[in-house]
């Protein structure tokens, strides 16, 4: 601060310069992360708000269009259906996966379990499983003629309706997101209890209060924090489904079209199509929906909690 | 070997001596051939002699060996041969590339429904320049109509083909007695006896495939792409679809479709033990199924594609590719002496010995191959049933110049008919309404 001073005298915006050559400081700790994260993250996304204000034709090349692409985008049904798609997945899914997890969660941290640390891992396991090879594998058992639904049909006789028919494929998508990741958000939640203090049991017991009692009053007000936590990733994660209905699709070709969910509809356009405009254009409006409900429900969850 | 090879460098001496003549007619009409410079076959060899080096982007398993004995022959010419992908893979690589402005190739493999996509992109040259619209002899008049992508000049040349049979398994045929059916009222009758005999067994498989759909309704004499240019039209209300759509959908309807997907496990599995009985499909097919279905060893059999009409001799294609040249090759005259050599020359040959099926008249009619025995089919001489298929492909069929992204579609619309009640008909309406938007997007002059 003192070396600063001779030079204050040299220009005119002397008071501004001192505070100014501080914060270079801090700067030059956050500098790398900041290099980085404006490399990988806002580049990004500023080239794919550059490139939805273009449109490339086949004929005619590119030319800008403003808005234009956005104004479709509100307009596009396609959009829009597959949209109301994992906004479904998201109102079925999540809950029957966050139930779970809490279930679970809850059970581990009794203590009354026999064998809880293998049977953490165990249902933990599925979330090591890579997404790819996790779909890959239920998609073979979700097989009518080989796999493990055709088996059952041939044992005993019977015929059970084809998991990847038009009108079960999005609860099959879901059976698989729920296999994979109820062990991941019952950790979240696991942790959260294991952070409750003892002495909080303790006093509940010698005040004569039953398990149920206990869940209701301490554990569950002390998992709210992590319940929103776990919502929000569940939140970005349906909006994001696109490995599974992906893969599926090779099996599935007519029960997943190339626009079953927003992600995959990108894609297409993108890939197949070779619309980069107008699907920057929709994945830009899809991340801008995401982050509105994902912030609503941080709110929401917050003002409960006061 | 010594003998293979002397072979081919016999045959690689007749086709220049061809190509010789072919450029001295052909390199004064080159008028309008983009960046290509006009080159004479004394041009592409001292482009040889001088060496250099060239990219080659293919998934094709058999242009190995032709890079190798091309390097032998021409050592001072390095030929870097690429697998970018299979067909999508590759076109999205490519075009990425050809945007970018760099790493694009001198030579791409791109199949013929996709070649008009570039070909309108500018993405590839016009071979006329090099004298290549004189080749028309030499290559069967199915991929060389392709290589026209819709337009005047000569888009690529024509590495394979796929003329179109009846591949089935005469085994379940003899076990069921069904006679191989020639008609497409055959066909029918013998699905239904088939399936009423076993129902765990199908004539045929089919969940809903662009290429196969656009195949049998340029054999039944459709003609539903219109292409001039940047006017496209797509009408799928026309007599050829009718006869497509009339007997399949009786098939779809019936539930006489085996609904497993081509290509994946099981329908290997259903190919091997009998309960997919038979396939109509390209020429390249006995290639896959020798290497992917090993259980049909001795069982299968080829036979002509059925008829709409009894007697007639109509085939279409399906499938197949051609290797293109690159606007933005830097060393053009190089490049196309390789596509010469790959296609025309000494490669066409080499590739044929490696199980690809030519798109060249001379190989094609060549006593070695079609004398062929193949023990897969039975010691059946296939290759007799396929080039006669290959010279009865029915003339004037083109594709859109976005056939890539309509087939990419093809599932949403008419793949609905395979999983509910809308009709084949009613799919491909919806197929042409999302076809024709896309033109309209892209900036096409809709008739």
């Amino acid at each position: 601060m003192v070396a600063a001073v001779p030079e204050a005298g040299a220009r005119p915006a002397a008071r501004p310069s001192a505070p100014e050559r501080r914060s270079w400081t801090g700067w030059q700790f956050v500098g790398p992360f900041m290099a980085v994260f404006a490399l990988v993250f806002l580049a990004p996304i500023g080239y794919s708000i550059y490139l939805s204000l273009f449109r490339t034709r086949l004929i005619g090349g590119t030319s800008f269009v403003g808005a234009d692409n956005y104004t479709e985008a509100f307009g596009d049904a396609q959009f829009w259906s597959s949209f109301g798609r994992v906004a479904a997945f998201l109102a079925v899914q999540v809950p029957i996966m966050l139930f779970l997890a809490l279930l679970l969660a809850l059970a581990i941290d009794s203590g009354r379990l026999y064998g809880s640390s293998f049977f953490r891992i165990a249902v933990f396991l599925p979330y090591a499983v890579p997404a790819v090879v996790a779909t890959l594998m239920w998609g073979f058992m979700y097989g009518t003629r080989f796999g493990l639904v055709g088996n059952l049909n041939d044992a005993f006789g019977i015929t059970l309706p084809d998991p990847l028919s038009p009108d079960l494929v999005l609860a099959s998508i879901g059976n698989i997101v729920t296999w994979q990741f109820v062990g991941y958000n019952m950790l979240i939640l696991y942790s959260a209890l294991r952070t409750v203090n003892p002495a909080l049991y303790e006093a509940a017991e010698i005040d004569g209060a039953g398990q149920l009692r206990i869940i209701r009053a301490i554990k569950l007000p002390a998992l709210r924090g992590a319940l929103i936590i776990a919502t929000i990733f569940s939140i970005i994660g349906s909006f994001q489904l696109f490995n599974e209905p992906s893969i599926l699709k090779n099996l599935a070709p007519n029960a997943i079209t190339s626009d079953f969910t927003p992600n995959l509809y990108a894609f297409s356009l993108s890939f197949a199509g070779q619309q980069f405009n107008y699907a920057a254009t929709i994945a830009i409006v899809m991340g801008v929906i995401t982050m509105i409900i994902a912030y609503a429900v941080q709110l929401r969850g917050m003002r409960k909690e006061l | 070997m010594a003998i293979a090879r002397r072979r081919a460098l016999l045959l690689g001496a007749a086709a220049l001596s061809v190509a010789l003549t072919a450029t001295a007619c052909g390199s004064s009409d080159s008028k309008d051939s983009g960046g290509a410079q006009p080159a004479s076959a004394a041009d592409l060899q001292a482009a040889l002699d001088t060496g250099g080096s060239i990219t080659v982007w293919a998934w094709e398993p058999t242009l190995q060996k032709v890079v190798t004995d091309f390097q032998a022959k021409y050592p001072k010419v390095t030929v870097k041969l690429v697998n970018a992908g299979t067909n999508k893979d590759e076109y999205t690589a490519l075009q990425n590339a050809v945007k970018a402005g760099k790493g694009v190739p001198d030579l791409a493999q791109i199949e013929y429904y996709a070649l008009p996509q570039f070909t309108l992109a500018k993405s590839v040259a016009d071979l006329t320049a090099f004298g290549a619209d004189q080749l028309n002899s030499s290559f069967t008049p199915g991929p060389w109509g392709s290589v026209h992508a819709g337009a005047k000049g000569v888009y690529g040349l024509p590495m394979d083909s796929g003329p179109m049979a009846l591949f089935y398994n005469k085994e379940v045929f003899d076990k069921y007695k069904i006679a191989v059916p020639t008609t497409w009222d055959e066909y029918l009758a013998a699905a239904k006896k088939l399936h009423a005999a076993d129902p765990k067994a199908y004539l045929a498989s089919d969940t809903g495939d662009a290429g196969f759909a656009t195949s049998m309704i340029w054999q039944a004499g459709g003609k539903p792409y219109t292409v001039d240019g940047t006017q496209v039209g797509v009408n799928f209300d026309e007599a050829g679809t009718k006869k497509f759509t009339a007997a399949w959908q009786q098939l779809v309807s019936g539930k006489l479709l085996s609904p497993v997907t081509a290509w994946s496990d099981a329908w290997y599995q259903g190919l091997g033990d009998g309960s997919i009985a038979s396939l109509v499909t390209g020429a390249w097919m006995p290639g896959p199924l020798e290497s992917g279905v090993k259980g049909g060893t001795g069982k299968w059999r080829v036979a002509p594609m059925p008829q709409w009409q009894s007697g007639a001799k109509v085939t279409a294609e399906n499938g197949g590719s051609s290797l293109a040249l690159t606007e933005a090759s830097a060393n053009k005259k190089l490049a196309y002496a390789f596509l010469q050599y790959a296609t025309v020359d000494a490669g066409a040959q080499s590739r044929v010995d490696a199980g690809a099926f030519p798109a060249t008249t001379k190989q094609l009619n060549s006593p070695a191959f079609l004398d062929k025995q193949d023990p897969y089919f039975g010691n059946q001489k296939i290759n007799q049933v396929l080039a006669q298929s290959a010279t009865q492909v029915a003339p004037g069929w083109s594709y859109l110049p976005f056939q890539v992204y309509a087939n990419s579609v093809f599932n949403d619309t008419v793949g609905k008919a395979y999983v509910s009640g809308t009709t084949l008909d009613s799919g491909l309406k919806a197929w042409q309404e999302a076809s024709l938007k896309y033109a309209k997007d892209q900036g096409f002059t809709v008739k």
